[in-house]
């Protein structure tokens, strides 16, 4: 077979190359070639979304939940600018998607041409690397080149600005044999260094009081990298926590799991952070919901830090031991290393470390996650808690939006396996949850994918349900529904002296009513009594479901760190737990 | 009252001066990625110079002078260690181990014992008088910025009507060189 073909075909060669199977698009003037051509790839799978955002969103769901690059196709002008939420998304979590814009003709580049816009400046900082293909010559390296700037070291979003002419004219299909990329050519060593992996050893055989503190980069770095960690924790006996973007990393329900730290992390979790005296951070990145107040932070630890970025090191809290690598290279070696020390290493650590942790178990009878249940209304929390029993039978994916549903979701939804939650942390997009929960979907057409959302966010990308019903995908839309911008609300409550400025939402859809004119099915819960049976039949509905849960409106999420203030200062929910003034003030 | 600003700055660290030499890819939209991410992320630049420096491989060399905490400079250069076009980033602190020029032309517009007195001044550094005119000169001068500086305030009152410059360029002092990409 000749090796020339048109820019458009080009496209879809790199796309079979690449392994894809699905994109996520909408088309327009600009990708008419490209769309022309889909008909003859029947390998590759177009998903018609509503909406470009929900593409974007898409894509990621479909990458999170699967470890597979996400694809997106989109025209130019507002087709590119619909994007950038999404794609400022994937960058803030490192999420790998490639996103094909289309362009005007490389004449008209530069005039005002309808439909065009500065994509690659729109879109320079919100991406990995971006690309305008002026050469039919240049395109199917840039395209392959795209995906392996997506997928390697921290993943992320890149684009490929494509113009019309480009896809109509014929050129040579080639694919690269090797990439020349970053650690290649400059050979970098991203295995983590023998000397710092032997130091981060003897810390751990030193410490008493550790605490590993993991996130996103773990599930990032694979499967090995999440079996490695549990035989690490397992291996040194140490507590674990995970950040927002790590859940199920590690196993929710383990008792050596503390559960999620930072502003509404447990307090064990808190106060072992800040108690510590060797804090191992593997693949997260000392983020401000996190810290808290950085001048506080765990002021007494030695700080360890992997991370396959070397720019995540130091950026916001200075550590005495990095490791720049792989997670699952690094621990690897870190997990052989300790199991040479001698086979009663596991014992005498154990031993070593008992006292810290029965200062850990006195913290944990705070229970921090309680929460005061009622016999007449839904409480948020007990929603969540009880949409967790009647579904951790199952392989259950959960998205969500962004709220107080979230830290809900995140704080009772138990994880035991990775890639089944995507929420999205670094941004807080409200409205990522519902086309995130497509994409997941279409990744995993035979699971249960659920997307616990608010009545607020959902409404940012509601049209995507339609997109659903077109493709059967049967997403399950499970709305905390308290009428209110709760988290906007509680801030405004703890902070603003309960000034709710704007964050009520006097018109409310009926949601019912709405899931219908979609063509699926609506269900209401308005009584906690209620609640099992209608979780039990939107389960056995075979068919997208939005699933209006009626809750308390006034219901705030706790624990919550102000911020200003260190991990060991937090507000647990009690009546006791006023807020001081110069709390306010620093939150 | 900032009610809930979510953290503020507290300590004050002491500011360096440093420069940065980044070989990078000559490609269209480099030097924006290099710019947006100084602005984008709250960097300074104080000066900033560009050219290609191989032709055959297509490289340029970007001079940029820059100022900030330690932090903020070690995440200065390994942000732009992550730009897919850069190839190499070298950190050369302001001091007497790195080489400093800055270049610049000066037109000075007056009578003649003012022209003469504007040689007269440039003279104390690496000059040429590069155009004349009965009533104008365009010098050349090439020195340190502060040099540069200083002699802009000295000609202002001569009559200098024009003045371009390159921005610093550096190098290592010394048989020593990096080994650029
Ligand atoms: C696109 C976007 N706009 C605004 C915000 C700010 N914001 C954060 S949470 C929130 C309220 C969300 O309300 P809802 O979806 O009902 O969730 P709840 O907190 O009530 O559970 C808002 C407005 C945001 N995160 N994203
Ligand atoms: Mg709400």
């Amino acid at each position: 077979m000749s090796n020339l073909m048109t820019g458009a075909a080009m496209v879809f060669r790199t796309l079979e190359d690449q392994g894809v199977r699905h994109i996520f698009g909408y088309p327009g003037g600009a990708v008419l070639p490209i769309y022309d051509e889909l008909k003859n790839h029947k390998k590759i799978k177009h998903i018609l979304v509503r909406h470009e955002q929900g593409a974007g969103h898409a894509a990621e769901g479909y990458a999170r939940s699967s470890g597979k690059p996400g694809v997106l196709l989109v025209t130019s002008g507002p087709g590119a600018t619909n994007t950038v939420t999404a794609l400022t998304d994937a960058y803030m979590d490192s999420v790998p998607i490639v996103c094909l814009t289309g362009q005007v003709p490389t004449h008209l580049i530069g005039t005002d041409a309808f439909q065009e816009c500065d994509t690659t400046g729109i879109t320079r900082p919100c991406t990995k690397h971006n690309w305008l293909v002026k050469d039919i010559k240049e395109l199917s390296l840039i395209l392959h080149k795209a995906f392996d700037v997506a997928m390697t070291g921290r993943p992320g979003p890149v684009l490929v600005d494509i113009p019309k002419d480009i896809q109509f004219q014929k050129g040579r299909y080639v694919r690269p044999k090797k990439i020349i990329n970053k650690s290649t050519k400059n050979n970098i060593e991203i295995n983590g260094k023998d000397n710092d992996i032997k130091a981060v050893a003897t810390l751990i055989k030193k410490s008493f009081k550790p605490i590993l503190y993991t996130g996103g980069g773990v599930i990032n770095s694979g499967l090995a990298a999440t079996r490695l960690l549990r035989e690490l924790v397992s291996l040194t006996g140490f507590p674990i926590t995970s950040t927002l973007q790590g859940l199920g990393a590690f196993p929710g329900n383990n008792p050596q799991f503390l559960g999620m730290l930072g502003m509404h992390g447990t307090y064990e979790a808190n106060n072992a952070m800040h108690d510590c005296d060797l804090m191992i951070n593997i693949g997260a990145r000392f983020d401000d919901r996190i810290t808290g107040k950085i001048d506080d932070f765990s002021p007494r630890s030695k700080k360890v830090h992997i991370d396959i970025d070397p720019s995540s090191i130091n950026k916001n809290v200075a550590v005495d031991l990095a490791v720049i690598g792989d997670v699952k290279i690094v621990l690897g070696k870190l997990v052989s290393l300790l199991k040479q020390n001698g086979s009663d290493f596991a014992n005498s650590n154990r031993q070593k470390i008992t006292a810290w942790w029965n200062e850990i178990e006195n913290w944990r009878k705070k229970n921090s996650l309680s929460f005061v249940n009622s016999g007449k209304i839904i409480k948020p929390q007990f929603a969540v808690q009880r949409l967790y029993e009647l579904t951790k039978a199952q392989d259950t994916f959960i998205t969500t939006e962004v709220g107080q549903h979230q830290m809900w979701a995140a704080q009772h939804y138990k994880f035991d396996k990775p890639n089944r939650w995507m929420t999205s942390g670094g941004l807080g997009t409200m409205g990522f949850g519902l086309p995130a929960a497509i994409g997941v979907q279409v990744a995993n057409p035979e699971k249960l994918v659920i997307d616990i959302a608010g009545e607020a966010s959902v409404l940012m990308t509601m049209q995507e349900m339609s997109t659903a019903v077109q493709y059967e995908l049967p997403i399950k839309i499970f709305i905390l529904n308290n009428r209110y911008m709760g988290m906007v609300r509680q801030w405004q409550e703890l902070l603003h002296e309960k000034n709710y400025s704007e964050s009520y939402i006097a018109a409310l859809p009926d949601f019912v009513k709405l899931a219908e004119a979609y063509g699926c099915v609506g269900i209401r819960a308005n009584k906690p009594e209620e609640l099992d049976r209608k979780i039990e039949q939107m389960l056995s509905i075979n068919g997208p479901v939005i699933f209006d849960c009626v809750v308390d409106k006034a219901e705030n999420c706790y624990p919550m760190i102000l911020s200003g203030k260190p991990h060991n200062q937090m507000l647990l929910g009690k009546k006791e737990d006023k807020v001081s003034n110069k709390g306010k003030i620093l939150v | 009252m900032v009610k809930s600003a979510y953290s503020f700055a507290t300590k004050k660290e002491k500011i360096e001066k440093h420069i940065f030499i980044v070989w990078v890819d000559n490609e269209a939209g480099v030097l924006a990625r290099v710019v947006g991410l100084f602005s984008g992320r709250g960097y300074n630049i104080d000066s900033l110079a560009v050219a290609e420096v191989d032709r055959s491989n297509n490289i340029s060399r970007i001079t940029i002078s820059t100022s900030g905490t330690p932090k903020v400079l070690q995440q200065i250069k390994l942000q732009l260690g992550k730009l897919v076009p850069v190839h190499k980033v070298a950190d050369f602190p302001q001091n007497k181990k790195t080489l400093m020029r800055e270049m610049a032309l000066l037109k000075v517009v007056s009578s003649r014992s003012h022209l003469e007195k504007a040689k007269k001044l440039c003279k104390k550094h690496k000059y040429a008088i590069i155009d004349r005119t009965g009533k104008s000169y365009v010098f050349e001068v090439s020195a340190s910025k502060n040099e540069i500086d200083n002699l802009i305030k000295k000609l202002q009152p001569l009559g200098l009507a024009s003045a371009s410059r390159t921005g610093v360029v550096a190098m290592t002092k010394g048989s020593e060189i990096y080994k650029q990409y």
